[in-house]
């Protein structure tokens, strides 16, 4: 065991993970963040949060975990390379083991273009395998990426995302390869319509033996309407949406409940694939729907939560550590 | 066939200046003369290989030094005698309305025309519309400034 | 070659208010190329201006002077419009920002204002579309990447492949925006070489780019 974490430790017993998304708001209220744990607890094994996502200004991935474990629930924070450098990186690194954190994705980051402050410098000081390489340094080797020694280093189970989705598909896999070989630990994928595909993607990964070095959680969207579904296909560079899904939730009577199906169907459909050992549910807007999809896709019960007590000891020497935080213990 | 400009008189003698290609424009021109058509006195020729030569800075200058209007005429699309050069015009006589707008003066004072050599009647309605045309716009408000300047100087 | 833009009219005549009489100074190197400042460019404006004026009282006219340099980042070829400056209250340069800059600190008594934007430094795709192509970083690392920049031709700069954004072959932020990491990939696999992509580039070490502050370059054996 590398780190302690919950989602580690579920991966390491042989369990097919769950982890689902949850966007933190566009302002500083924080009772909106404690009102949505009621469709996480006890449905996920850890719960992500964006780093703000399509570069809209919402309340930073550290402070809502944080929030999030005063609450009782292990986050995994999402880090980009967009907005910050690696001293501003490393720096909320060490803050956020420093709360318990133990799980941080490491992504690009959605070009700026997208968000609502496109004026803004773009930083990309790092790319994200980069950044990879700086987490497992810090942890494994206690240095900085200047090569400092970290007396008390960040202890992170490293996450990366995988796009099969995108062009060119040849590469995908050694960008992969390289991720892995840069320090990633486990990796969540970009949101599976196209199954064929995704199977093709998995071949491939199989074939590169990488599906026994990292622990790759298929990403799932549940749909709640044709025209979210449309957007995506069409607006969303990188996603492959085949038409038939789009017909069945055109023709729907009741588009919710189908959107369910579809997502339940889709999950028992990568579970088969060999290579898989979990999926990470991004249900935008409707983070209700979790509960549902988790019990109809036969992922309940959850195994018991690994707990934030179970912190390593080398992130507890300091005082500022979790003991400060009220935490049910398993 | 309208009976040219010459209604009641009218104090304002538009200025148009008229940047046309030898081979077909201009012969055209030729032939109105020859047919002994009538039409408006106020367009002056300037002949030229082909439209294709027509520069920005022609137009401005013909603007700065007091026409009212202009127009390019060349050969009709795909019969340029010299291939393209009517096409380059075009693109041009556009880039240059973007010029004349920026300096406020209304885009719609220069067109571009298309005819072959046969077409007499068509060069004389040209020469009629951008008349009409002109004379409705008024004069230049910046040759407008002058006369009165001219006039009270 | 540098690629820059004209402004808009408006804005450069707004900024001619107030003078007597205005050098306007072309520059026949890179700004002549991607047709913003050269010879051609000097007679529009001037002209344009000409035109403009004439709706402005007496008062606020200003003489226009035109004239064009092989370059305006060489003092060297500064000798021939030297008095013109010197005779004029404001020279209008329409080179790119270094040149705008290096007539500004030889005749330091002389308002020297912008007529262009400048923008990157690119080639000539075609007559007519200039495009973008080094980003200056000091650390030249084409050898690695088929000869293909990531750091000008990435959107986010990345030097490790390409985003979860990248779809046939255009970048996520726009249809029209080539994908480098696919440009990279193509080339490399043309050349036989797509191995040397299964190695981290490493972290880039920005104080050869304009991050470590403005930059020099010094040849000691060719100084005086």
């Amino acid at each position: 065991m590398k780190v302690g974490s919950n989602l580690e430790k579920v991966l390491a017993d042989g369990h097919f993970a769950v982890t689902a998304e949850l966007g933190p708001p566009q302002s500083a209220d924080g009772d909106l963040i404690r009102s949505k744990t009621k469709h996480f607890r006890g449905f996920v094994d850890a719960v992500n949060i964006t780093d703000n996502q399509t570069a809209i200004v919402r309340m930073s991935s550290i402070a809502t975990a944080a929030i999030l474990a005063t609450e009782g629930l292990e986050s995994v924070i999402q880090v980009t390379c967009r907005d910050r450098n690696r001293i501003a990186i490393q720096s909320d690194l060490l803050g956020a083991a420093a709360l318990g954190i133990r799980n941080v994705l490491c992504l690009s980051g959605d070009h700026q273009s997208f968000g609502n402050h496109q004026g803004s410098k773009n930083v990309y000081d790092i790319d994200s395998i980069q950044l990879i390489s700086i987490v497992r340094s810090m942890r494994d080797e206690a240095r900085f990426a200047s090569g400092d020694e970290i007396k008390v280093p960040p202890s992170m189970f490293i996450g990366a995302v995988a796009n099969p989705f995108a062009d060119p598909f040849e590469f995908r896999v050694i960008r992969l390869a390289k991720k892995v070989a840069a320090g990633a630990d486990f990796i969540q994928t970009q949101a599976v319509f196209d199954v064929p595909r995704f199977q093709e993607y998995m071949g491939m990964v199989r074939d590169r033996g990488l599906d026994q070095k990292v622990a790759i959680l298929a990403g799932i969207i549940p749909v709640r309407s044709v025209k979210a579904l449309a957007y995506m296909k069409s607006e969303v560079a990188g996603m492959s949406v085949p038409d038939g899904l789009i017909q069945r939730m055109a023709s729907a009577a009741a588009p919710k409940a189908e959107g369910i199906k579809i997502t339940v169907e889709l999950i028992e459909q990568v579970r088969q694939i060999p290579g898989v050992r979990g999926v990470h549910l991004m249900p935008v807007m409707w983070e209700s729907s979790i509960p549902t999809v988790c019990e109809d896709a036969g992922l309940l019960p959850r195994p018991a939560p690994a707990g934030l007590s179970s912190v390593p000891e080398a992130t507890r020497a300091s005082a500022t550590t979790p003991e400060n935080l009220s935490i049910p213990t398993s | 066939m309208r009976q040219g400009s010459s209604g009641p008189a009218l104090e304002f003698k538009p200025q148009i200046v008229a940047f046309c290609c030898t081979y077909c424009a201009y012969s055209a021109a030729d032939l109105a003369g020859s047919m002994r058509l009538n039409y408006s006195p106020y367009v002056r020729i300037i002949k030229l290989p082909c439209t294709g030569k027509v520069d920005p800075l022609f137009i401005l200058k013909a603007f700065e030094k007091g026409a009212d209007g202009a127009f390019v005429a060349g050969c009709l699309e795909g019969s340029c005698h010299f291939v393209n050069g009517n096409i380059n015009a075009r693109k041009r006589v556009g880039y240059t309305k973007g010029l004349l707008q920026d300096v406020g003066i209304n885009p719609e004072r220069l067109e571009m025309f298309n005819l072959s050599s046969s077409m007499g009647r068509r060069f004389a309605e040209i020469c009629d519309l951008m008349t009409d045309k002109i004379r409705a716009l008024g004069r230049l408000k910046i040759h407008e400034i002058e006369t009165i300047e001219a006039a009270s100087g | 070659m540098i690629i820059a833009e004209q402004k808009p009219f408006q804005s450069i005549v707004e900024n001619l208010a107030g003078y007597n009489r205005v050098l306007i100074l072309g520059c026949g190197t890179c700004v002549t190329v991607c047709m913003a400042g050269g010879e051609k460019e000097v007679a529009v404006l001037a002209e344009q201006i000409r035109l403009y004026q004439r709706e402005l009282p007496e008062e606020d006219r200003y003489q226009i002077v035109e004239a064009t340099i092989e370059r305006q980042c060489d003092r060297e070829f500064f000798a021939p419009v030297e008095e013109l400056i010197k005779d004029s209250d404001c020279v209008l340069s329409m080179a790119c920002g270094v040149g705008v800059q290096h007539i500004s600190e030889h005749f330091t008594d002389k308002i020297v204002i912008p007529a262009l934007d400048t923008k990157f430094f690119g080639a000539t795709e075609e007559p007519g579309t200039w495009v973008e192509r080094c980003a200056g970083c000091g650390s030249c690392i084409l050898d690695l990447t088929g000869g293909i920049c990531p750091v000008a031709r990435c959107s986010k700069s990345l030097f490790n492949g390409p985003c979860g954004g990248s779809q046939e072959g255009a970048c996520e932020i726009s249809r029209d925006v080539e994908c480098a990491w696919q440009l990279i990939y193509d080339r490399l696999k043309t050349l036989g070489r797509l191995d040397s992509l299964e190695k981290m580039i490493e972290i880039k070490d920005w104080t050869t780019a304009r991050d470590g502050g403005p930059r020099k370059v010094v040849r000691e054996d060719v100084k005086a």
